[in-house]
């Protein structure tokens, strides 16, 4: 086992100078910085769009001026904007994310059970498409330049080249036409009167087109990263190397290549988790799943402007997060991270 | 009591002989679909012997790494023949191969590429004790640490990463992992161009030291005629993948016959008189 001696050395004993703790610190304080840029930022790009949520009752004969003054003080959105941003910074601290004026409730239940319904369909989608790419991968990278490797070659610029669109409008016509799937929404209409087994099997049987749809359209960026990354790793001369001392086939690729080509790979990894709340919309417009993605459109719209910047601000804390946890994992995985 | 000729040839004959060896490789055109045959090397004769150096001299793409490559197992030659002790390592199957292949170690121009980034400096060394089986892992640790001491490797760094060494401590890192299985031949690529004066000489005392105390046969390909000269018992010239001469280091300086040698010599002959005359 070249892993020998593993056990003198604990996970982070390589460290010196400046701890991980300090790192993560400042890239905490940067995080922190982000979202607020990105806060205020969303608010004024809002503010200085023309209109509000009100302005269309305008154009109803029946509702008077006065009516919608009313509304307007009463929903704060009368004040001037720093004043907004202040009330608004402070209730977000406490976890309060606003109202929405189109649903006439407060917006962070609502936005929880969007987000937690996006999350399980881009959660999903990702484990398949990663489960996929990692084998493939490494497979086409082994076989490089042979004819299964170009097979896949072919199917990944193919897929590339098909927009996402007519990708998943082609699976909704499929699921229209043979009917092995239903075809919108999360639940079937009877859902409550199942038992707790067909509940799980419902939502998995509605989960599976636009997963599946997410899947292929993310996989052929993480299949060409995954096999790059393989064949540059394997080309290098540490791996001759060991297979000048004789080392088995498997043990190259799952033992000795695979670590070190895990760089890019996690740092993608990183990336796709920040996406998982962003990734889904046009997969969710077209195959009415209830994530964010339509409510977002909807809320742009209707400029129901506490949704959408809660909307952009959960994105982009996903974002923020999801790098972060692709640097921990980089922290974790390699040591000359580790040490520098 | 006569010994037996064949111990006889063994004490007295080449540890490793390479006879009318041939590679080529195949090459694709891009954009097309044609293939065509490059000629790495071709009819290339060697003999290395026990505590000799031999080194191989030659320009860019006359086919020395390729040679090394194919000595060290890693890549098969399309004809001829690599005779351990009499025996052709081209006739064995896979699985004794893997028996082989420990007595052949090779030295790599990049020492750092050459090594697993993950791994820290005694697992290194441990590798080819690893992947060959043999001993405990606390057998193949102490082992280690002790080719760590005979190359000039403090044992308090065992836990060090490649990229913390200095260029001329990650040779000796190479080294010593070379050495882990007791080889009998070290083929050295180059190992030495990528070191400053000061550390080619000290690798180089150390690599004449582990010559003459474990009796190995080196083939050193090399750019440096200089040190060649000084450190090499025969040398061959390689040009456009045969080798064109073959002779003791000081025959090859005295009379060189081939009009490549009288080049690559001349080169060597005209960076002196330049210094000469700069320092006059």
């Amino acid at each position: 086992m070249p892993q020998c001696i593993r056990w003198n050395r604990s996970c982070w004993s390589g460290l010196h100078k400046k701890g991980p703790m300090k790192y993560f610190a400042r890239r905490f304080f940067h995080a922190t910085l982000l979202l607020l840029a990105v806060s205020i930022f969303s608010f004024t790009i809002l503010q200085l769009t023309p209109g509000d949520f009100f302005a269309p009752m305008g154009l109803n004969p029946q509702i008077s001026s006065r009516t919608i003054a009313g509304l307007r003080s009463q929903s704060g959105l009368d004040r001037p904007l720093p004043v907004r941003y202040g009330h608004w910074l402070r209730d977000v601290l406490k976890g309060d994310l606003g109202r929405s004026f189109a649903y006439n409730s407060a917006a962070t239940p609502l936005l929880a059970v969007r987000a937690r319904n996006t999350l399980l369909l881009t959660g999903t989608a990702m484990l398949l498409a990663w489960l996929i790419a990692i084998p493939l991968g490494m497979w086409s990278a082994v076989h490089r330049g042979k004819w299964g490797d170009r097979a896949a070659g072919v199917m990944t610029s193919g897929l590339l080249a098909v927009p996402d669109l007519v990708l998943f409008l082609v699976l909704l016509l499929l699921a229209v036409r043979t009917g092995w799937f239903p075809t919108g929404g999360m639940v079937s209409a009877w859902f409550s009167d199942l038992n707790a087994w067909n509940k799980v099997k419902d939502v998995a049987e509605h989960l599976f087109l636009p997963a599946l749809g997410l899947a292929i359209a993310t996989l052929p960026t993480m299949l060409r990263h995954v096999r790059s990354a393989m064949i540059e790793v394997l080309e290098a001369p540490f791996i001759q190397a060991a297979r000048a001392h004789g080392i088995a086939e498997r043990r190259v690729l799952f033992r000795y290549a695979l670590p070190v080509a895990a760089n890019p790979l996690i740092s993608l990894f990183g990336f796709s988790v920040g996406t998982l709340l962003s990734a889904s919309l046009l997969v969710e417009v077209i195959l009415s799943w209830p994530g964010i993605g339509p409510l977002l459109v909807d809320a742009i719209m209707a400029k129901d402007v506490y949704v959408v910047i809660g909307t952009v601000m959960l994105s982009s804390l996903f974002l923020v997060a999801g790098n972060l946890f692709a640097d921990v994992l980089l922290f974790a995985t390699d040591p000359r991270i580790r040490v520098e | 009591m006569k010994p037996s000729p064949k111990s006889e040839a063994n004490r007295t004959g080449p540890l490793l002989r390479v006879a009318s060896l041939s590679k080529h490789h195949v090459q694709q055109r891009t954009f097309s679909r044609t293939e065509f045959a490059v000629s790495a090397f071709q009819d290339v004769d060697l003999e290395l012997f026990s505590g000799k150096t031999l080194a191989l001299v030659g320009e860019s793409g006359a086919g020395k790494s390729s040679l090394a490559r194919c000595l060290a197992l890693l890549e098969r030659p399309d004809s001829g023949k690599i005779e351990m002790e009499g025996e052709n390592l081209l006739a064995l199957n896979r699985k004794a191969l893997f028996g082989i292949r420990r007595r052949v170690q090779m030295i790599f121009q990049e020492p750092v590429s050459a090594m697993n980034p993950r791994l820290t400096a005694c697992e290194i060394i441990a590798e080819p004790l690893a992947i060959q089986r043999e001993g405990t892992r606390l057998q193949q640790r102490e082992r280690a640490l002790e080719l760590m001491e005979q190359v000039g490797l403090e044992a308090n760094w065992e836990r060090r990463l490649p990229f913390e060494f200095s260029g001329g401590q990650r040779q000796r890192l190479a080294i010593a992992r070379a050495l882990a299985l007791k080889p009998s031949v070290l083929i050295l690529d180059e190992a030495l161009s990528n070191l400053d004066a000061s550390n080619q000489a000290l690798i180089l005392e150390l690599l004449a030291e582990l010559q003459i105390s474990h009796s190995l046969a080196y083939l050193h390909i090399w750019h440096d005629l200089r040190l060649v000269s000084q450190f090499a018992d025969e040398v061959a010239v390689m040009y456009q993948g045969r080798i064109v001469e073959r002779k003791k280091t000081h025959d090859l300086f005295a009379s060189p016959e081939h009009s490549y040698t009288k080049e690559l010599l001349a080169t060597v002959h005209s960076v002196e008189s330049i210094l000469l005359e700069r320092s006059a």
